[in-house]
């Protein structure tokens, strides 16, 4: 019960992938002189923006169980509402990025009701089918054509920085922040990570799953709503096509971060560091010069390395403890 | 099938099989004589080493002690293939059936007949296959999709699968047990027309109608021993149950006296089509009411109903005298019931998770101070609950799934006390336990009751239920086939085993 045993078994979660950006960030300074330099981090930090929202929608996703494969679309479809709602005449920021919020979380909901209510045999299945009607309605309410001429009031959150620091690393953190202490200290919070550990004890124990699960996918939507609004900051335009590669991205920030495909298993700092870690990799290579293939082969043999690492010690840890087993029977 | 055996020449023998698990001894001293062209009745409670032996015929246990002969010759089967290649096939009560594939590749799996372009052979497998089904008295196109076939048909695949691979010894497990009285009829004709060609019959039943109805023989198996075998002809029911149950209570049982009091619990006519049927009783304050019965006498599923976390068809629930009417396991939870289900690991714990969180399962809401849980009330909970239900571990932390069944049972019984129940629902509490801790469970039922809470308990187990209750339903088939309480003279192992077998009370 003492306070040592519970930080000696929460740190390891996310303690890999932080030493990972560390001895990453040694190397990068040392071979590239552009690297270690507030501008440089900055930038690390903008860019790590979008992703940060879209995981930390999907982790909470990822804790029941499930998946979401239509951030992508989301966060598209919310930012070409604000778009087309602007070309109509509506010039309110805060109207503006409402209509996007609603959007998203509408979007969430319906993921969430696919699931729960069609009882379709698993949301990797939903969210597969509405990924293609998400993009089909971003294509269909724009045109197919970008949307651009925001008001700063609108590209505020995705552009501005308050004195060097983004401003959307701020959202992220305090959206970070907020759903950490959901997640650990609310019962709704907890919930989530016992209907992910076992969704039929969750459910005799007189937990409301469906509802439960209905939440995280709505909280997924609306993460994209928020990622959708800062990539209009960050861009410029509303763009029906954004967003292609979003949900393998979150999926990988998640994953690196500690979450489990299996649910039950993730941290709220662990995916933050992996969408970290992914943002470094990617912002070291393009200062030395690597195309989008190395990109790729790089992230892909770090998502493998990590959870292979995981996977590791997972079973180091059930050896350890089936080693003390026969230790207290032998001492009996 | 040419091959004519004479009736009665023994083909397959057991002879002082032993077979031992960690701590418990399955099987031992298991004789057993299986003859060709007869039927061979195995019966036995729960837990009287059928599977057991099931799984040494058919070469999935290797036993440690005792012999098997096939023809007289001494073998060793050091798996399934071995067993199989002797002529011992089992139809077991889950069937292997590939609903999505026709009769003919569920026949043929494993021995696909190829022709020689190497492709298969499917008019050689579809006549061979109608052949055989039709041999075993079933008009069924080799080409029908097994999952379009009813229970009774799958099973006849089942066997037809066994006679294609020439089986000298068919083992029946419960085949009955999900057929209807149609159904059940046409399985006992194939089974007579096996019988005719010289196959020998394992058939093992819960009903002792059907053993009287289609065994040659019969022998009683009673805590993994061996307690007889006797042609069927001179075997009567009353002696079969005795043979089942003839077994001394213990004072394991550290039951209490109480008074009970008013009725909290009032089921009327409780219905759910294939689960249960007609269910009435009521369960009072301060009283351990127990639920006898074989597995699969729909115990479980009536609790679940009572719990609604499988809504019942029809029937009324009263709590306190007030119609109840909740079609959610938080509903039932809102009017202070309880269930601690059968399967701890899959239904009762998230293993992945510390046993203070799952101590918070049912009660976390009531630990809120506004919308922040208040982690000094879990961790005193916590401790509390280890303290009280001597839950081993060094910490709270441990996640549950690293404890022991008895300590998880404990966690199980912790999480619904927390939850400040006054109906308890115990399901199979004590099954795979050790001993001590099974004291504790009792003794926590216990002091349960005599805070004038109300208690069910379903038991296989029937020296617990005699230990521990006050009262006993006893059901079979879905069916509430009598109750009775301490007080009156048919509260005995050996009249209570009767009803369980479909005998009447008195």
């Amino acid at each position: 019960m003492s306070n040592e045993n519970k930080k000696k078994r929460k740190m390891p979660s996310f303690m890999g992938p932080l030493m990972a950006i560390v001895i990453l960030s040694i190397i990068l300074t040392i071979v590239s002189d552009t690297f270690l330099s507030v501008n440089n981090w900055m930038n690390i930090l903008r860019q790590a923006a979008i992703n940060s929202m879209v995981s930390c929608g999907m982790l909470m996703i990822l804790l029941t169980g499930g998946v979401d494969l239509s951030v992508g679309p989301i966060v598209a479809l919310s930012s070409c509402a604000m778009g087309v709602l602007m070309q109509h005449g509506v010039t309110n920021a805060f109207l503006l990025m409402a209509s996007a919020l609603i959007v998203g979380v509408v979007c969430g909901g319906i993921n969430g009701l696919l699931f729960t209510r069609l009882q379709l045999p698993h949301p990797f299945v939903s969210t597969m089918g509405a990924r293609q009607v998400y993009r089909g309605l971003a294509l269909l309410i724009t045109g197919a054509a970008p949307i651009a001429g925001f008001s700063p009031a609108v590209t505020f959150v995705g552009s501005a920085n308050i004195g060097n620091f983004p401003v959307c690393f701020i959202v992220v953190i305090l959206i970070f922040a907020v759903v950490g202490v959901f997640l650990n200290q609310t019962a709704l919070g907890r919930k989530i990570y016992s209907v992910g550990g076992n969704k039929e004890a969750a459910r005799l124990s007189g937990i409301n799953v469906p509802g439960t699960l209905n939440f995280v996918y709505i909280m997924s939507g609306f993460m994209c709503a928020v990622a959708g609004i800062i990539m209009v900051g960050r861009v410029g335009t509303a763009t029906p096509l954004a967003g292609e590669t979003y949900d393998m991205d979150a999926i990988a920030a998640c994953v690196i971060g500690g979450a489990s495909f299996n649910g039950g298993k993730g941290t709220i700092s662990g995916t933050l560091i992996g969408a970290l870690l992914i943002a470094v990799i990617r912002n070291g290579l393009n200062l030395l010069g690597a195309q989008t293939d190395i990109q790729y082969i790089v992230i892909g043999i770090v998502i493998i390395l990590a959870v292979f690492v995981d996977v590791v010690r997972g079973n180091a840890a059930v050896t350890a403890r089936r080693k003390e087993r026969a230790k207290e029977q032998a001492a009996a | 099938m040419e091959e004519v055996r004479a009736v009665g020449d023994v083909i397959v023998e057991l002879r002082n099989i032993r077979k031992e698990f960690p701590g418990v001894t399955a099987l031992d001293n298991m004789n057993l004589k299986l003859k060709a062209g007869t039927v061979h009745g195995l019966i036995g409670e729960n837990g009287a080493g059928k599977s057991t032996l099931i799984k040494i015929l058919t070469g999935v246990y290797t036993p440690e002690q005792g012999e098997i002969y096939v023809d007289g010759e001494k073998v060793e089967f050091k798996g399934p293939a071995d067993s199989k290649e002797k002529g011992i096939a089992c139809v077991y009560q889950e069937l292997n059936i590939v609903k999505e594939l026709p009769i003919v590749d569920n026949m043929f799996m494993g021995s696909y007949v190829k022709k020689k372009s190497g492709l298969l052979d499917y008019a050689y497998m579809n006549k061979k296959s109608e052949e055989i089904l039709q041999g075993m008295g079933q008009d069924i196109s080799a080409g029908e999709m097994c999952g379009t076939l009813g229970m009774g048909q799958q099973q006849m695949v089942e066997i037809g699968k066994a006679v294609l691979l020439d089986a000298r010894v068919i083992i029946l497990d419960e085949p009955t047990s999900s057929l209807g009285e149609k159904e059940a009829a046409e399985l006992f004709r194939t089974v007579n027309i096996l019988k005719g060609r010289g196959v020998s019959i394992v058939f093992v039943s819960h009903k002792l109608e059907e053993i009287f109805e289609i065994c040659d023989d019969v022998t009683v198996m009673r805590d993994g021993q061996f307690i007889s075998t006797t042609p069927s002809k001179e075997m009567t029911k009353d002696r079969m149950i005795a043979q089942m149950v003839g077994r001394p209570l213990n004072n394991l049982f550290p039951k209490i006296d109480t008074t009970p009091g008013e009725t909290v619990l009032e089921v009327s006519h409780l219905t759910r089509e294939g689960e249960y049927y007609d269910i009435s009783f009521q369960a009072r304050k301060g009283e351990i009411l127990g639920f006898a019965g074989l597995v699969g006498a729909g115990r479980t599923e009536l609790m679940h109903g009572i719990f609604a976390s499988v809504v019942p068809d029809s029937g009324e629930i009263k709590i306190n005298g007030k119609t109840v009417s909740y079609k959610t396991p938080q509903g039932a939870i809102k009017h202070k019931i309880a269930f601690l289900t059968e399967d701890r690991k899959q239904q009762g714990l998230v293993l992945s998770e510390s046993i203070e969180k799952n101590l918070t399962l049912v009660n976390i809401d009531s630990l809120k101070k506004g919308i922040f849980v208040e982690f000094k009330k879990i961790q005193e909970q916590a401790q509390r609950c280890i303290e009280k239900f001597q839950i081993r571990t060094p910490s709270a932390d441990k996640a549950a799934g690293e404890l022991s069944g008895g300590n998880q049972q404990k966690v199980v019984i912790g999480k619904w006390v927390n939850s400040d129940a006054e109906i308890y629902i115990f399901d199979e509490p004590t099954r795979g336990i050790d001993v001590g801790a099974k004291i504790e469970v009792y003794n926590v039922m216990n002091e349960l009751v005599s805070q004038g809470k109300c208690v069910l308990m379903v038991s296989s187990e029937l020296p617990e239920i005699f230990g521990m209750c006050d009262r006993v339903i006893i059901m079979r088939e879905g069916r509430k086939m009598g109750e009775v309480s301490k007080e009156e003279e048919h509260f005995n192992q050996e009249d209570v085993m009767k009803a369980a077998w479909g005998g009447k009370l008195s």
